[in-house]
């Protein structure tokens, strides 16, 4: 079963947030999403200093199902890209939470957040997906 | 819900992840797609494939009329439960399947596709005009595909652990493309892996059992997903995607199994015979992209600033851990370019099978 954890907020396209101690965003896919998915094999990341609108395609997942876009789910900078998984996608589907993160931007607007789902909303919009 | 095989409730306690299939319920994976691949280049998986329609056809005009309905050359079946592979064809020379004919004594044993049954068995029956002889589908039989470098040795051993002895020595003294009965399991050296390896049709009771028996010894069931990423990599096309009733075998990579003959005539003769003249508009060819990414069915190609083909197959390949593709061009383009979400990365043409026994299989 996919795992919600609780610090971390959620966009209806199946990426999470999480604001570090320092004000920064990491940005990746939740567990939900990998597993639909299936085995990563390739991602496309941002640029630096790209600044991106709520939204805006972020760079792209391929699993050995389909090719999936990956949407910015709060507005900012990115100032950091996870070019670990240039060489080693598969980490996406082993630590979708954690050493699988995408990217990690300089956010706009924390407010944006509040439009985001909590672990409880985004586990019921995953059920909901399923039935 | 769609149809079952007899290995369904043991797909779903293996945790396969079950799609629809061509109106029947089968598994993609059991967890890894990834994992299945690289099992079957390297040691041995089984897939339940008994969604496939098998065929027998009996009757002192059983020869004659395969001669007839198929462009390969049923002839070349020299010994009992020899196998060839051929296309079917309409009579404008379009492919209406692609099956595994075995010789079965003085009848035959034919192999089709599940998404095509029907429309296969109303031609097969309609071309048995003028012919005496008979066609019965066996939807009652069950198939296991064992494949892998280690497929052999473990179906032997495991066979021999279940009082099989016999099937067992059968399996040993199979080489390969050949087939045959051992009591009512009828065991062949086949497959669509690129690997070594068993096709088993059998009764679904022995199926289920064998399944059963298959997993509890270690032998990891393999999903519809990567039993497609093994077929790419052998080079070898899927009906619907890389060939249909639109294109003849010359254009789809497929001149070994046509045998144009004067003395031999055959449904779709007409135009192939025209083609082998004339030549092809396009052909069926291999891509590799040694870069990053992934070419997937449907995505442009380009030679240049002209659109010159489409992809029809392609994937990522597990075992050489670049993109590769079946692609269906304009013949004789170079400098072929596939467009991936508008940016263009050029590919190299190649003549499959990308990966062989494990290995690198294509050359550049």
């Amino acid at each position: 079963m996919a795992e919600f954890p609780g610090d971390l907020k959620y966009a209806n396209s199946h990426e999470w947030v999480r604001i570090e101690d320092d004000g920064t965003a990491t940005i990746g896919i939740s567990d939900h999403a990998q597993e639909a998915l299936g085995d990563v094999v390739y991602v496309e990341l941002p640029e630096l200093e790209l600044e991106l609108n709520v939204g805006d395609e972020a760079g792209v997942v391929e699993s050995v199902k389909a090719a999936s876009d990956l949407y910015a789910p709060i507005s900012g900078t990115i100032i950091e890209v996870n070019s670990a998984l240039e060489d080693e996608p598969e980490t996406v589907n082993e630590a979708p939470h954690d050493k699988g993160w995408f990217f990690k931007m300089r956010p706009a607007d924390l407010q944006e957040l509040e439009a985001l789902l909590n672990a409880d909303g985004y586990k019921r919009l995953c059920e909901s997906e399923e039935h | 819900m769609g149809l079952r095989t007899a290995i369904y409730p043991l797909h779903l306690t293996s945790n396969a992840k079950m799609v629809d299939f061509g109106g029947w319920d089968m598994p993609i994976h059991y967890g890894s797609q990834l994992e299945e691949h690289h099992l079957v280049r390297n040691s041995v998986g089984v897939c339940d494939v008994s969604h496939m329609t098998v065929i027998d056809l009996n009757g002192p005009d059983a020869k004659a009329y395969l001669l007839n309905l198929l462009p390969n050359d049923v002839n070349k079946l020299d010994r009992d439960g020899r196998a060839l592979y051929s296309a079917m064809l309409n009579e404008a020379g379009g492919v209406l399947d692609d099956l595994i004919v075995y010789r079965d004594g003085d009848g035959f044993r034919i192999v089709v596709n599940c998404a095509t049954r029907e429309k296969d068995l109303q031609w097969m029956t309609q071309q048995t005009a003028g012919f005496d002889c008979t066609l019965m589908e066996r939807s009652e039989l069950s198939i296991l595909a064992i494949q892998g470098p280690e497929s052999l040795d473990r179906i032997q051993q495991i066979l021999r652990e279940h009082d099989k002895a016999v099937e067992a020595d059968y399996v040993a003294g199979l080489k390969p493309f050949i087939g045959g009965w051992c009591g009512d399991w009828f065991l062949a050296r086949t497959g669509y892996t690129g690997e070594k390896g068993v096709e088993i049709i059998l009764p679904a009771a022995d199926a289920f059992a064998l399944w059963e028996q298959l997993i509890k010894a270690g032998v990891a069931p393999i999903g519809l997903g990567a039993r497609d990423t093994l077929r790419l990599e052998a080079g070898m096309n899927l009906y619907g995607s890389d060939m249909d009733e639109t294109v003849t075998p010359f254009e789809s990579n497929m001149d070994i199994t046509v045998v144009l003959d004067e003395a031999r005539d055959f449904i779709g003769k007409e135009k192939l015979a025209q083609q082998a003249i004339e030549g092809v508009e396009r052909e069926l060819v291999g891509l590799v992209m040694l870069g990053r990414g992934v070419i997937r069915a449907h995505y442009p190609i380009y030679s240049g600033e002209e659109l010159v083909g489409e992809v029809t197959s392609g994937a990522f390949s597990p075992t050489l851990q670049h993109a590769i593709a079946l692609a269906r061009v304009q013949t004789g383009k170079e400098n072929l370019e596939v467009e991936i979400r508008g940016k263009r990365h050029s590919v190299e043409k190649v003549k499959p099978p990308f990966a062989r026994n494990g290995k690198k299989a294509y050359k550049i």
